[in-house]
């Protein structure tokens, strides 16, 4: 069943788990059923009384008392969630209620869409209500899907190269790439692509950090120490420095350790970066040795300590571990 | 039963205690002792003695109050952040300052009082100088150093030792209907903590993040291993602390939910959403500095368990006649030992100690960890 605009949807059912886009189904669902019944009442009544719970705390009959015209009109909304957690009554009477649900009245139902209370988005689906999955984003291509459909949300094109630098600069985070998504949105024309992309986030604490991890465990002091300088003089945090710097030598650490033939999607799921990394840590690795990757990462965790307060000041802790782990890269035998 | 019964393998200080309660009283105490010795359980049970008509017999009205924390005449205080700040210690010492309700003794448990932040000790200093009459402070502490010194030399210590892996066992059988044997493994392993005890003898998660920890120093071999080990160790004490924190997180939303009239129609409903939604904020910041608490608390005790292991090791390589605190693990023990010397073991310890410190000094746990199981490789 199709929402059109206008019209109430009179059952809205938004399953998954995926906390961002459930949080949107049922903010989106809400602003649809308010517009809708503010329209049903002629523009003069309200939008509706509104009841936001979780569907463990409903009684029974209550629901009926929450749906039935308000005495003022308006009509009335109710969002229930966590709907898996009903009780079994309350489920049948859920069910019963969409088959036959009540005018001027919208109810949004939320459901972890696990094995726990499956039984009830099965009964939903036969009584045929407005379902919207927000199934877990979890792997790379997932993500990359997300940000792709985050873009035609806002009715732009993105290009495969943008797109996965949006993922490198951002992270995985849905509520974060989604509101990155709108401001490339809102403050650029024309394609985006990977350039763009860069003018906007090169500036990133994170990707800052990064970028100096590179160029040292790469053995490019000099590059390395002037990303350090400029990374600093704009007011990036030194621990997001030592992080990036822990996660790049590890990196050389873990992907070092793994047989050499390791399918690069398996391995980036165990030692926690993103495939394509993987190409990169193992052009990487050929400057090294076990033992000044070893030596090179407890170096970075004595500057971590010296950055959270060891005596030090942090700029010269962090000079000092870039120049740490270049000499333990040359240091290693080829 | 006595309240007192609770205490296990603490005669010493149970004899104290029912002297106090018979009248050689004083207005501040201060329990001690090591990480699940049981201070909280002292304090309360001293608290439970102090307020019972019959001095502690734990079945009477007031005994089954202090033990549901809803006694009139008991104020608990439970620091659920990092640290106890001088607003909330001011309204403490405020009310602390009243006449008790019912009973002789007004009392007023501290938890964890080394959490409280200097000024608020400082607040806390004004009230045990000058106590109400009928005022009783019960503080806790890891140990007395852990209070400024003001505070402590008002205070009588109460050192709790800790008790015997047999008198956990025992506690464990009789309490919770454990199987001995099981308990006595598990109260070996959490060397004297009877909580710890009895959550690794019942919670899979706390199981589970024991077997991780026991598995790092056999699997600490090369650089990769190491690493991901380390990786293991800190994601199993990260579940356990959130399978922890989860238990407590949940019910509590669910109270404030319920304190603001969840599910009423009508009116006023907007504006008390409005409401609630601001009381849910703050309580979701104090659930989220709990959090990091415990989870930094559960990594120092996976730590622990680590050096225990190493010790164990050592124990065997020096021929100690001891008790082992790994005993269930004793091939894993018996091959490191052989296969290395006393002094590599002696280092490995070293490691873990300056990995705490790490921790405390707030380094990022996995990288500090990993500069433990590095210190670990052979050679
Ligand atoms: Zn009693």
């Amino acid at each position: 069943m199709l929402a059109c605009m206008g019209s109430l949807v009179p059952f809205t059912l938004v399953v998954g788990e995926e906390e961002f886009l459930v949080d949107r189904a049922v903010r989106e669902a809400l602003a649809q059923a308010r517009e809708a019944l503010a329209e049903l009442s002629g523009g003069g009544g309200g939008d509706g009384d509104l009841n936001d719970m979780e569907a463990s705390a409903l009684t029974q009959g209550e629901l009926t008392a929450l749906t039935s015209p308000s005495l003022f009109g308006g009509g009335s909304v109710v969002i229930l969630r966590n709907a898996q957690n009903a009780a079994k009554e309350i489920a049948a009477e859920l069910v019963k209620y969409a088959k036959s649900s009540v005018p001027d009245a919208a109810v949004i139902l939320t459901h972890a869409g696990g094995v726990k209370g499956k039984a009830l988005v099965t009964d939903l689906a036969k009584a045929k209500v407005h379902q919207v999955d927000c199934p877990k984003v979890t792997r790379a291509g997932d993500r990359a899907d997300f940000v792709r459909n985050e873009f035609r949300r806002v009715r732009r094109r993105a290009d495969p190269d943008a797109v996965r630098a949006l993922l490198d600069a951002i992270g995985g985070d849905l509520r974060e790439l989604a509101s990155a998504v709108d401001q490339l949105a809102s403050d650029t024309d024309g394609q985006i692509d990977a350039a763009v992309v860069a003018r906007y986030y090169r500036g990133r604490a994170e990707a800052t950090g990064f970028s100096v991890a590179d160029h040292a465990v790469e053995g490019r002091l000099n590059e390395a120490l002037e990303q350090l300088r400029w990374a600093l003089a704009t007011g990036t945090a030194p621990v997001l420095i030592t992080s990036a710097l822990a996660t790049g030598v590890r990196l050389l650490g873990r992907v070092g350790g793994a047989p050499r033939g390791a399918n690069a999607n398996a391995l980036a799921a165990e030692v926690g970066a993103p495939p394509w990394k993987i190409d990169r840590i193992r052009q990487q690795l050929r400057g090294w040795h076990p033992d000044g990757v070893a030596k090179a990462l407890q170096a970075v965790a004595q500057a971590d300590s010296q950055v959270k307060g060891g005596g030090v000041s942090p700029e010269y802790a962090l000079e000092r571990v870039i120049r740490q782990i270049v000499a333990y890269r040359a240091a290693s035998p080829r | 039963m006595s309240v007192f019964a609770e205490l296990t393998g603490q005669d010493a200080v149970v004899a104290q205690l029912r002297n106090a309660v018979a009248g050689a009283m004083t207005h501040a105490w201060l329990f001690t002792g090591p990480p699940g010795a049981g201070r909280e359980i002292a304090a309360r049970a001293f608290a439970s003695a102090l307020l019972c008509p019959y001095g502690g017999c734990g079945e009477c009205p007031s005994c089954r109050q202090v033990r549901a924390g809803t006694h009139a005449d008991l104020l608990l205080v439970r620091p659920q952040g990092l640290s106890y700040g001088v607003k909330e210690t001011r309204d403490l010492v405020l009310r602390a300052a009243g006449a008790p309700s019912g009973g002789r003794w007004l009392v007023v448990l501290f938890e964890d009082a080394d959490r409280s932040t200097e000024a608020a000790a400082n607040a806390l200093l004004k009230a045990i100088e000058e106590p109400a009459p009928r005022t009783v402070w019960l503080l806790c502490a890891p140990s007395a150093e852990d209070l400024v010194t003001t505070i402590r030399s008002r205070c009588r210590v109460m050192t709790l030792r800790v008790p015997p892996s047999e008198a956990v066992a025992e506690a464990l059988a009789r309490r919770d209907g454990i199987d001995y044997d099981r308990a006595l493994a598990a109260a070996r392993a959490a060397q004297g903590s009877i909580d710890k005890a009895r959550r690794l003898a019942l919670d899979a998660s706390a199981a589970a993040r024991r077997e991780a920890v026991l598995k790092v120093p056999l699997q600490s071999v090369s650089l990769g291993p190491a690493l991901a080990a380390a990786a293991t160790l800190v994601k199993s004490a990260e579940d356990e602390a959130k399978a922890m924190t989860e238990e407590l997180d949940e019910p509590e939303r669910g109270k404030l939910r319920q304190a603001f009239g969840e599910g009423s129609t009508g009116k006023g409903v907007a504006k008390a959403m409005r409401g609630m939604a601001g009381a849910m904020k703050e309580l979701e910041d104090r659930q989220k500095s709990r959090a990091t608490r415990v989870k930094r608390d559960t990594l120092d005790s996976a730590l622990l368990e680590l050096a225990a292991f190493y010790r164990d090791v050592l124990m065997l390589q020096v021929g100690a006649d001891v008790e082992l605190a790994n005993a269930d693990h004793l091939s894993d023990l018996r091959r490191l030992a052989s296969g290395t010397r006393p002094e590599a073991t002696l280092r490995r310890m070293q490691a873990v100690m300056k990995c705490r410190e790490r921790v405390a000094q707030n380094v990022a746990p996995l990288l500090a960890v990993e500069e433990l199981t590095i210190s670990l490789l052979p050679g």
